[in-house]
């Protein structure tokens, strides 16, 4: 038979915040275990959370680029469940008032747009870190990510394929990365997504039962466990099965997913308001000063670049598919590069060692580019090995001119010096000089080439050229 | 209203409290009386009042997002029941 998918994603994501939500620890990434912690944060008794303001107003940013409506007055609550990540026993998280409700998100699939309901972003505590494995006799327990701020973006049910999910998910991202209020490092889990998905045979209105896939942290993860979420419901229904509400946990190596235990408490978490904390009321000036700030999001960016910038549609989009290459190609023309030129090397070289390494961060700014741009337009270097200097800035993040003049870079203008090396190749290569000199243009590139290998592409290109075709007209 | 039996041993499993048999018997009639007084609450018409979401008068008490030393590692271990490498060790957990 043949059924309609219906997906929602809860993404939860970690702020860019310098501490913590309730206290003043570290929330940078790595650490020795057990070191980025306090009384608060792993919930000594007699202690008092404190809320951290910029989390009040990151998640407002994430809303307010989500087209959601501010809530003017908000509050924490507590959801309680027993688990050894959680100390206090319970997370404060938020309930029936969440800081936004009611946005969207525009997607792009198929080449068509489709807009993805935002049902509510709440503001919450990430959980410590249980070691599995390590341990015969029990499992230890790492706090340093507890209560690291986290915001929760649940989606209506509007996907109707695990491509929808994924572009949908990929989508949040590149505005929370634009906002400024998450780096959304997948590498270290900043993003995670829970994947609720139902079938319900085609023409039918009432959607089917839902199974919900917990801690996706890949975009691949999120297509591939909807993939096979589909395939498992299909066949369970086809049987004449039916599908039991219930929360599995994905395996990404064997793809395969699992049903949890304790299911049926699961879900009742005895929401109760967070007596330690006092409401939080934002007033409309403050949402508009909010609104105010927001950085240029990346379909204006798209905008800008084609229509002021005059670069074309396709490099536009592609730039701003990151926000790290977006800033890198705003520093390169802001410093004085040509748009389209920029464009090219970011499109090109950057890009392509990004992907090499696998990272998102660039070692060197846009005016690094501009001045290497410069060292190609001025004739100090040729282009080929303008490609090497720039791979070498990646690596080691040294200026062009420094790995230029340590590497002895410099293209050679040296009439003399040129000279040489040209009547050198010319007395090797009798075969091709023959050919030249019997009619065959091409035979000339040949010995082009040769000279660029013996000065390991340093020559200057037109003056070689121009002192082989003399050199050449003499031997007629 | 009034709380049945299942509830009370449901609602001590979420909990994780271990009653006895006369305990749960006494949670009946506690938790039910309690219940009963909410619905004493409810049986008032309250409109046009609006809801209390929190007991203290205030609101806005923040922060700034600044990092502070945290404790050093085995200040925060020193009252761990069991402990081992630098990381509070609990009962095996599985999935
Ligand atoms: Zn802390």
């Amino acid at each position: 038979m043949n059924y309609e998918v219906v997906i929602g994603l809860e993404i939860h994501v970690e702020l860019a915040t310098k501490s913590k939500i309730f206290c003043g620890c570290t929330t940078k990434f790595g650490g020795e275990i057990n070191t980025h912690c306090c009384p608060i944060c792993t919930s000594m008794p007699g202690t008092l959370p404190v809320m951290n303001e910029r989390v009040v107003e990151f998640a407002a940013k994430a809303g307010l680029a989500m087209n959601c409506e501010i809530a003017n007055f908000s509050k924490m609550d507590r959801k309680n469940y027993f688990y050894p990540d959680l100390p206090k026993a319970y997370q404060i998280s938020q309930f029936d008032l969440p800081i936004c409700k009611g946005g969207y998100v525009d997607i792009e699939i198929e080449g068509k747009t489709k807009r993805i309901g935002i049902t509510r972003i709440h503001m919450e505590e990430d959980a410590g870190k249980l070691l599995h494995d390590q341990w015969e006799k029990g499992s230890l327990v790492d706090y340093n990510r507890c209560g690291v701020p986290l915001i929760e973006i649940v989606s209506e049910p509007d996907m109707r394929s695990p491509e929808e999910a994924r572009a949908y998910a990929e989508k949040v991202r590149l505005i929370l990365q634009y906002t400024g209020v998450s780096d959304c490092k997948m590498q270290e889990g900043s993003l995670r997504a829970d994947v609720n998905l139902s079938l319900r045979p085609i023409g039918q209105k009432k959607f089917g039962t839902r199974t919900e896939m917990k801690n996706l942290n890949s975009f691949r993860a999120i297509l591939r466990a909807a993939e096979s979420e589909i395939q498992r419901q299909s066949r369970v229904l086809d049987e004449g099965g039916v599908i039991t509400q219930e929360t599995r946990r994905w395996d990404d190596d064997e793809g395969k997913s699992y049903a949890m235990r304790n299911k049926e408490e699961a879900h009742d978490y005895r929401y109760f308001p967070e007596p330690d904390l006092v409401p939080i009321e934002l007033t409309d000036e403050t949402i508009n000063k909010y609104r105010e700030s927001l950085p240029e999001l990346s379909h204006e960016r798209v905008k800008r670049y084609i229509h002021k910038l005059g670069i074309p549609e396709y490099d536009a989009s592609l730039i701003t598919a990151s926000v790290k290459t977006a800033d890198f190609f705003d520093d390169t023309v802001n410093s004085g590069a040509d748009p389209k030129t920029a464009s090219n090397w970011i499109m090109g070289n950057l890009m392509r060692l990004m992907k090499e390494v696998n990272t998102e961060d660039i070692p060197f700014g846009g005016e690094m580019l501009h001045e290497l741009i410069g060292l190609i337009e001025k004739g100090a270097i040729s282009n080929n090995i303008a490609k090497t200097v720039f791979a070498e800035m990646f690596r080691t993040g040294k200026t062009p001119l420094e790995i230029v003049k340590e590497k002895g870079l410099e293209v050679v203008s040296d009439a003399g010096e040129l000279g040489q090396i040209v009547d050198k190749i010319i007395s090797a290569n009798s075969k091709s000089v023959e050919d030249y000199l019997g009619g065959k243009q091409k035979a000339i590139g040949f010995l082009m080439g040769q000279v660029m290998k013996e000065t390991k592409g340093k020559a200057n290109p037109p003056m070689v050229n121009k002192l082989l075709r003399d050199k050449l007209e003499l031997l007629k | 209203m009034k709380i049945s039996f299942e509830t009370v041993e449901y609602v001590a499993g979420l909990a994780r409290l271990n009653l006895s048999e006369k305990e749960k018997e006494m949670m009946v009639v506690s938790m039910s009386g309690i219940l009963e007084y909410m619905d004493k609450l409810n049986s008032l018409d309250t409109e046009g009042v609006k809801p209390l979401e929190h007991v203290e008068p205030m609101s806005n008490v923040f922060r700034k997002d600044v990092v502070a030393e945290s404790f050093d590692r085995d200040s925060i271990l020193a009252n761990a029941p069991d402990k081992e490498e630098g990381a509070f060790r609990v009962p095996k957990i599985v999935e």
